[in-house]
């Protein structure tokens, strides 16, 4: 989200050849993961997907602009293209791989396969992510809050409206099997 | 270990001091921009957001200001208490990128892109901020407008860290304007931050992404101060027409692919007009 | 209980709003698009391109690239073993500029190496020295010859007229316009990717790639290797969007270069940066209209005058142009016009096919003309429409008759009375956010005025003037499943889905396979022109009742019925008694048949030089009303609804047909108001994501839908093609409504705040 067109006037010229000599840990989906041989300017995005396979984050901008690559970071819903990877050290991240199990989808995966919110499926991990840090800081958000706290994800496919039609789906059904519970 | 992740200050100004030409990196929102372009190629790199010292704010009542650590994110400062105490930093910072951003990108690193479409140097400097600055041989304080050099430049040495800013907490209305062709997620094409102080019978006025670095409009604000009526917090239609033409007079704009010289001016204008209005009943 | 349970249970039939095959493996990030393909020992590949809009090529100096350690290869056009230039329609494009660069961005060589980072050094160390020549980059100087050609073949990629009746007749109210219309780029997400591995034994090559036209890319790609096609085996890589930038070859050469030359895996992976210069884009056209009407508002004539600015390549521009000139009229009766059209060559970017295809173009300058006309006649823009409005049997200005379903009347009235939006300017509860200017806080309620407008077109379907267009199916049927294989490239627009529709639907199946889409089987053709549910659904619709006949035919011969009273019904087959029922479980277990058909539509004819001749196969209709929110004093503008009525003859599965309407209309949004290339000089001024702007959940509406069934007999299932039509007449409405708003004619996409102050 900086601005690509002014460039930074102290930043000097690249010479050489790489320097691929980094190693550290993250902690990624609750297992401490090695990265090794790395180079410093290395995303979070790049390390995760190239380095420890998971390919779920997509990356589609480099720039912040498109929220494709969104995973959580120390509990926060950031975007791993502008997270240099070495510098989330000790830090838990949670990627679309993290969400659930192959083969048994959340209730917010479930909710966007079942309304219609995916087609490329490009923009769908990020919007996972994004949609599971909104219903957890607010259940039971409003359209515009929805429209407000999704913004940052980008959809070439949908219009969106499938997408808002599948957060709602799960903030109601979320609500009814808290208040079953509560009667049982 | 070029990437050095230090979680006190003193840690991380011995740090900087040892390697000068680090990266300073505290949300990455503008440095891993140009990093992923290839535009940076980083070889150290000090991460700043873990500093503890820098992620807090506080509030001295006596004072009256609230210091705000370089590591405060955007989205920390949309909420209140300090959304309350600072509410034009608040609409500032709700549009700034996206949420993802908000989250992570921070004031510090604001200051420390200084970029005129900075969305937070209009209020820091319609505020008449102070910027903290420390390094291994002592710390050092100056005005927002002696920090901010030019586009991308400051005050900053190599060796000096961005420790945090200090804000008045002021009584009376203040706001925050942008300009930009999507309604959400979009860089300013022109930006302006109005500062009421009704005991102090000043208005403040910077406008950004219209000059090199932000600019404050102190012709508006010397006719302001004489014109609008602070005891009954009104003004009339002529001088809220007279504040916007004095504010565009200040812009100093470009033409580029995002907008002209001359929209940018005229954005100015009817902001600064329409927030001087939000602040002063019409007559 | 979850809400989910609450849904209809569909068996998955024409008709259901199924979901998704492949939905789960998206929604968990486990579905494989083409650049998250790996392979052991693979090299990333990467692409120096032209910094010049045009230049002759002096030098290539490749020492200093080679010097850097984890540089595994170099190519340049003098490893290019086959043919040198490419593409779809001529072949004019470089693999790799030698000579002359043409834009900003052309390809010049490609680096395999064992980094992105050490690619990209490796691009910053390849010297190049040019000589600039100064581009040509306004369409009219290519058009009337003051500028040298830029290319062997002319600066004018073709010209059409179209004559039509009486060219002489004229009305009692004349409007004229001038419309301009911006590059707009279709932005998929999913960036441009590719995985090309060495065949076993260097026999050819596999590629791995996000394409919609696999086999086009492979006739390419062979000629460029120097290899016979079936050396050259495609597989679809997931896409992740298309929207008509990957009908053009973009990296498939490269990286399969790339790959012969090092022996090893080569994945190449545009940048966003590089998917914007590497592809071709959506015409900028200017278009000169002079509609005559009688006074109560017939359309007595249309004169036109389009230019289309195609780039530097031709790519698809030739066709752009027909669909352009041939929608001119749009979906209303005209006896008498005369169209000039022209696409020319210029040093800007390459531009083809983009979903509206021309006819986007043609719809935002026809629908201004209507407002005008309106205007002109003091009648109600949705009554000037409707006095216009086509109907099937009534002739194109091509003499070409409406023979499809057309309910553009229908369209119109249904649109018309949609529910207009209850919220007031603002919303009820105020929040600043709602207003145009969005979290900007750059207005206040006063401030705000509401717009609506109206725009209905017309899309040709399907491929035209003559083109062998036709896709393949296979059906394989064994133990009561059905498996299927086409070459139809999944994009996103759901194909797979209806595909198990429709075999479930033929064969009374519950279980369909699809087999991987790749060539191994005959051509789909493209994933473009709205043709797959048509043409790739009629083949996997023919090659199944082909399959069921065999089956009946069997069941003949096994229990002595009349295969020829045979039917399906649910998961059975029954005779036209009903004594006879046997499921089709039983009736195929041990059994297995298997065919191929190739569907073709009817076939189309080449314009004369008047312009005349059926061109086009089949049409389809919508219809869209637009309310916006415009601050006229800083020009922003926030979309509040629109509502669309639109002809899709039959929606084999309502909730992807939504889909559809609802990202179409997102793109046309997008063109009214915020997406533009921009380019001075034959340079791109806003190649990111941060300059081109794509509309937020916060820039798009609510849609209001309502879906117009009525199946078209000449469609294989009823269904017409309903990708494009979303994206067509959108933008004009939008664009209405910001007219009607502010009262001032705009005549150009998008609409800046300029356009709105000035």
């Amino acid at each position: 989200m900086s601005d690509p067109t002014v460039p930074d006037p102290t930043v000097p010229e690249p010479t050489g050849s790489v320097g691929f000599d980094e190693l550290y840990q993250l902690n990624v989906n609750g297992e401490t993961r090695d990265v090794r041989d790395a180079w410093v300017g290395e995303s979070l995005l790049y390390v995760l997907r190239e380095r420890l396979g998971l390919m779920g984050s997509k990356g589609a901008c480099e720039q912040g602009e498109c929220g494709s690559c969104s995973v959580m970071v120390d509990g926060e819903l950031v975007c791993s293209c502008l997270v240099m990877a070495a510098s989330a050290i000790d830090q838990p991240i949670v990627t679309i791989e993290g969400v659930a199990p192959i083969g048994s989808p959340s209730d917010v995966q479930q909710a966007f396969v079942d309304a219609g919110a995916v087609q490329c499926g490009f923009c769908t991990p990020g919007l996972i992510m994004a949609t599971h840090a909104l219903l957890e800081r607010s259940a039971e958000p409003s359209e515009f809050e929805i429209r407000e706290e999704l913004s940052g994800n980008v959809c070439r496919c949908t219009g969106y409206g499938r997408i808002i039609e599948a957060v709602q789906r799960v903030s109601v059904s979320r609500r009814a099997d808290a208040e079953s519970g509560i009667a049982s | 270990m070029p990437v050095l992740v230090p979680t006190s200050l003193d840690q991380a100004v011995s740090m900087l001091s040892a390697t000068p030409d680090a990266l300073v990196l505290a949300g990455g929102t503008d440095a891993m921009v140009e990093v992923n372009a290839g535009h940076r190629k980083p070889h150290h790199v000090l991460v700043v957001n873990r500093v503890a010292e820098l992620r807090s704010w506080t509030f001295d009542p006596e004072a009256s200001t609230v210091r705000i650590g370089s590591a405060v994110t955007y989205a920390e400062l949309m909420e209140p208490p300090i959304a309350d105490l600072v509410p034009a930093l608040a609409e500032a910072s709700r549009t700034v990128g996206s949420p993802q951003i908000r989250h992570a990108g921070t004031l510090g690193g604001n200051l420390g892109t200084c970029s005129p479409a900075g969305d937070g140097l209009p209020v820091l400097a319609a505020l008449d901020a102070i910027v903290h600055l420390a390094s291994a041989t002592g710390e050092r304080s100056m005005p927002i407008g002696e920090f901010m050099v030019g586009v991308k430049r400051n005050a900053r040495r190599p060796d000096e860290l961005i420790t945090a800013v200090t804000v008045p907490v002021v009584s009376g209305y203040q706001g925050y304007s942008k300009v930009g062709v999507r309604n959400a997620m979009v860089i300013a094409l022109a930006t302006a931050c109005i500062v009421v102080d009704t005991p102090g019978r000043t208005v403040r006025l910077a406008i950004g992404s219209v000059g090199t670095t932000i600019i404050r409009c102190t012709d508006a604000e010397a006719f302001a101060a004489s014109a609008v009526d602070f005891d009954s917090g009104t003004a009339s239609g002529d001088t809220v027409t007279r504040f916007g033409e004095l504010a565009a007079a200040a812009s100093r704009p470009i033409d580029d692919h995002r907008a002209t010289a001359d929209y940018r001016r005229h954005a100015i204008g009817v902001m600064a007009g329409r927030l001087l209005r939000r602040g002063f009943a019409n007559v | 209980m979850s809400i989910l349970s609450g849904v209809r249970r569909h068996d998955g039939r024409l008709g259901d709003s199924i979901t998704r095959p492949d939905g789960t493996a998206k929604v968990q990030g486990s579905f494989m698009f083409s650049g998250d393909l790996e392979a052991e020992h693979c090299l990333w590949g990467a692409t120096l391109r032209s910094p010049h809009p045009h230049a002759r090529i002096i030098s290539i100096d490749l020492s200093a690239a080679w010097k850097i350690s984890g540089v595994e290869a170099i190519i340049t056009a003098e490893d290019v073993p086959g043919q040198l230039t490419y593409g779809l329609i001529s072949q004019d494009q470089p693999v790799f500029a030698s000579e002359v660069v043409r834009y900003v961005g052309e390809p010049i060589a490609a680096v395999a190496a064992d980094h992105p980072e050490t690619c990209r050094r490796a691009l910053q160390a390849i010297v190049v020295v040019y000589e600039v020549l100064e581009p040509l980059t306004d369409p009219e100087r290519a058009l009337d010859g003051s500028h040298p050609p830029i290319h062997p073949d002319g600066n004018l990629i073709r010209h059409q007229r179209i004559v039509s009746g009486d060219i002489t007749a004229t009305g009692d109210v004349v409007v004229e316009g001038t419309y301009v219309i911006g590059m707009q780029d279709q932005a998929f997400l999913g960036l441009e990717a590719a995985l090309a591995m060495p065949g076993p034994g260097g026999a050819g090559v596999d590629l791995y790639v996000a394409t919609q036209w696999l086999h086009e890319d492979q006739k390419q790609i062979a000629a460029c290797l120097g290899l016979a096609p079936e050396q050259v085996r495609l597989t679809l890589g997931g896409v992740g969007g298309a929207f008509g930038a990957r009908e053009d070859i973009s990296l498939q050469v490269h990286t399969c270069l790339l790959a012969l030359r090092t022996g090893r895996p080569v994945r190449i992976q545009y940048s966003r940066e590089e998917s914007f210069l590497g592809h071709v884009h959506r015409h900028p056209a200017t278009i000169w209209m002079r509609h005559h009407a009688t006074a109560d508002g017939h359309i007595v004539k249309i004169e036109a005058r389009m230019v289309f600015d195609g780039g530097a390549y031709a790519s698809t521009s030739s066709a752009v142009l027909i669909n352009g000139v041939t929608h001119t009229q749009g979906p209303y009766k005209c006896a008498n016009a005369l169209v000039d059209g022209y696409a020319v060559r210029t040093n800007n970017l390459p531009c083809g096919a983009m979903r509206g295809f021309g006819v986007v173009q043609a719809c935002f300058a026809h629908e201004g003309q209507m407002d005008r006309l309106a205007a002109a006649c003091g009648l109600d823009p949705v009554e000037i429409r409707l006095r216009n409005a086509m109907e099937t049997g009534d002739k194109l200005i091509t003499g070409q008759p409406i023979l499809n379903v057309a309910p553009v009347a229908r369209c119109i009235r249904e649109t018309a009375a949609l529910p207009l939006p209850d919220e007031p300017v603002g919303g009820h509860d105020h929040d600043p956010m709602r207003l145009p200017g969005g979290a900007g806080r750059t207005a206040d309620r006063r401030h705000i005025r509401r717009g609506i407008g109206f725009a209905v077109s017309i899309k040709n379907l399907m491929y035209s003037e003559g083109f062998d267009d036709y896709a393949t199916a296979r059906c394989r049927l064994a133990d009561g499943v059905a498996t299927l294989k086409f070459a139809t490239a999944e994009v996103g627009q759901g194909f797979i889905t209806i595909a198990g529709q429709i075999a479930r639907s033929v064969l009374g199946v519950d279980d369909v396979l699809l087999d991987p889409i790749d060539t191994d089987v005959g051509s789909a053709g493209s994933t473009s022109a709205s043709r797959q549910t048509w043409m790739s659904g009629g083949a996997v619709n023919a090659v199944c009742m082909k399959v069921r006949g065999l089956m009946f035919d069997s069941l003949a011969a096994i229990y002595g019925v009349d295969a020829s009273t045979l039917s399906i019904e649910g998961r059975d087959i029954v005779d036209a008694t009903g004594v006879f029922r046997i499921t089709v479980v039983d009736a195929t277990a041990g059994l297995s048949f298997d065919e191929t058909v190739e569907f073709r539509h009817a076939p189309t004819e080449d314009l004369d030089e008047n312009g005349q001749g059926n061109c086009h196969t089949a049409f389809a209709f919508v219809a869209h009303r637009a309310v916006v929110d415009v601050d006229p004093e800083l020009g922003l503008v926030k979309v509040i609804q629109v509502a669309t009525a639109q002809d899709v003859g039959r929606a084999l599965n309502p909730l992807s047909v939504i889909g559809q309407i609802e990202g179409g209309i997102a793109q046309g949004l997008g063109l009214a108001v915020m997406e533009e290339i921009i380019m001075s000089n034959g340079r791109v001024r806003n190649p990111s994501f941060t300059d081109y702007l794509l509309p937020t959940f916060l820039d798009m509406p609510d849609v209001v839908i309502s879906l117009i069934e009525e199946p078209d007999p000449i469609a294989p299932l009823g269904a017409k093609g309903v990708g494009e039509p979303p994206t067509v007449s959108s933008t004009p409405a939008i664009v209405a409504a910001i007219r009607d708003a502010i009262g001032k004619h705009i005549d150009r996409v998008p609409v800046r705040p300029i356009d709105i102050i000035g």
